[in-house]
């Protein structure tokens, strides 16, 4: 017994460095705004999925599953807590996909969050490397911006991709972000400030980065029969697909491509019948602006090594022919790295929905999220439409 | 991360210190850091150890400028991605020369170097850096 899987609402918690809220406050509002957004009540769900990536390091509590179900006053019903690194939100989503397709769920409740704030630069610079392998690269030196910056060095050595191509990446994030209400950066920045600011490991500047970030987000999901009780406008998860691949950069056949993406994503497409050409709205993981580039290629927007001159020209504008993060993404909007995966699914519902206000992509029917752990050891892509 | 067990280290002494990995007899092909095993052959590979020669070339690199609290006085500090003459790559720091000087392409051979402390109080840890085989001077690529 298959069943389609549909989207019912969804919400978000503001994104930022949030001083005044602690880890609960924030999974709870996103979960609430989800939840009041779809009309359900709380007897509705028979199960919450949530996505986090380093609680017990970040704050010091782990268990999310049933935090998360306590908080809601859900204390009765199944709580599933996933890690997938930085893909931990899509890896919710997923599994609660898997859950509802199988007809072992009906409804339930997603979340993704993490708190960032709650520690010093130092320790959360060490958490985010977990990510990484540790054993091998972080252990030796290797941090996670520098990681990214092998993959920008050699698709510079290869391809001649610029400093300022990965500069127009954050351009154009944060000209979309100013028109997201949850997002980090409300904010344009000019590309010679971009260029001029600091660099973190060259050739990543701080601004070609996504920031540390508070934040949750949730969607309410169910099986498309049940849709239609709840709302006019379903959104349709038309496939979901993950790859894996090495957990360390060095062992990978290429550093410049993730096998993960373009194996995930050719499986998307083929699920849901679908070519990439079809596709109006993307979410792609920019934590480092190199990324957005590597992964328009790796998904088949333009061939290996052009993706510095698809943003160059304005095809990932919110106007272009292959809008690329209306939200901001991750560095604008900003990366609660377990939170990311789940975001990324609540603006493409948004924008299919037609509610994405100033930043919405005209027209959009078919928005397409790739959500990334570590430098590309976990690929989710999920593909929707209305 | 500053309370990390000794274990976790001594463990690894030997692949850390002589760049020790494994080589599959089946296919032939070299591993570094050592697998259990081989992606390849999976269980008719035939892993042995493998001591490999410590020469290769810089495949890529980065100068990180931002460390965690372990590595802050170090930075800055040359991090690269090492292909051995054997075949597999490797994260290690590049010392001994110039970061402006450091270039993909570039021929470098192992030291023994210490790595990092582990937190205020905590073990000390050593293992492989790389230096240059030659002595740079000025900017030549190869
Ligand atoms: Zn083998």
């Amino acid at each position: 017994m298959e069943r389609d899987v549909a989207i019912i609402g969804v919400g978000m918690s503001k994104f930022g460095e949030l001083w005044e809220k602690s880890l609960r406050d924030i999974t709870l509002e996103a979960g609430m705004y989800a939840i009041f957004d779809s009309g359900v009540s709380g007897k509705d769900i028979d199960g919450i999925v949530i996505g986090n990536m380093s609680a017990g390091r970040f704050t010091g509590q782990e268990h999310l599953g049933a935090m998360a179900a306590d908080m809601g006053g859900l204390a009765g019903v199944p709580a599933y807590s996933v890690e997938a690194a930085c893909a931990s939100g899509g890896a919710a989503v997923r599994q609660a996909y898997m859950a509802i397709k199988s007809g072992e769920h009906d409804l339930m409740l997603v979340l993704g969050c993490e708190k960032m704030s709650d520690v010093t630069q130092g320790e959360a610079i060490n958490t985010v490397s977990v990510a990484t392998d540790w054993e091998w690269e972080g252990m030796f030196g290797a941090t996670f911006p520098a990681l990214y910056a092998f993959m920008a060095r050699r698709h510079m050595h290869q391809y001649g991709t610029t400093e300022e191509q990965m500069s127009l990446v954050t351009v154009k994030n944060h000209k979309n972000a100013q028109w997201n209400p949850w997002a980090q950066f409300q904010r344009p920045v000019p590309l010679e400030i971009v260029m001029k600011s600091g660099l973190i490991a060259d050739p990543i500047r701080v601004l070609h980065s996504s920031p540390v970030t508070d934040g949750a987000a949730g969607l309410v999901m169910c099986s498309a029969d049940l849709a239609k009780k709840f709302t006019d406008t379903p959104i349709y998860i038309l496939s979901s697909e993950q790859a894996s691949d090495t957990l360390s950069l060095h062992d990978r056949r290429d550093i410049t491509t993730m096998d993960a993406v373009v194996r995930s994503t050719k499986s998307a497409l083929k699920e849901s019948g679908l070519e990439i050409k079809d596709i109006d709205v993307f979410e792609l993981h920019d934590s480092f602006t190199i990324g957005e580039i590597i992964l328009t290629e790796d998904i088949g927007l333009t061939e290996k090594g052009k993706g510095g001159k698809l943003v160059e020209e304005g095809v990932t504008e919110i106007d272009g022919k292959y809008p690329v993060n209306p939200s901001g993404g991750l560095k604008a909007r900003g990366h609660p790295i377990g939170a990311t995966g789940v975001a990324q699914i609540v603006e493409l519902a948004l924008q299919l929905r037609g509610d994405a206000e100033k930043r919405q992509v005209d027209g959009a029917e078919k928005g397409l999220a790739v959500n990334i752990g570590g430098t590309g050891g976990t690929s989710i892509v999920h593909i929707l439409g209305r | 991360m500053a309370e990390k067990p000794v274990a976790q280290f001594w463990r690894k002494i030997r692949s850390v210190y002589n760049i020790v990995g494994t080589h599959c007899k089946t296919c032939g092909e070299y591993y570094f850091p050592p697998r259990p095993v081989c992606p390849n052959c999976r269980r008719k590979g035939e892993l042995e150890e493998y001591k490999f020669k410590g020469l290769g070339k810089v495949y890529t690199f980065s100068v990180v400028r931002q460390a965690p609290p372990e590595f802050k006085r170090q930075v800055p500090y040359v991090i690269a991605q090492v292909e051995l003459d054997e075949g597999p790559r490797l994260t290690a720091q590049i010392v001994n020369c110039d970061p402006e000087d450091v270039h993909i392409g570039m021929r470098v051979r192992a030291c023994f170097r210490k790595i990092r402390e582990m937190g205020g109080g905590g073990i000390i840890v050593y293992g492989y850096k790389f230096e240059p085989t030659m002595k740079v001077t000025g900017h030549n690529k190869e």
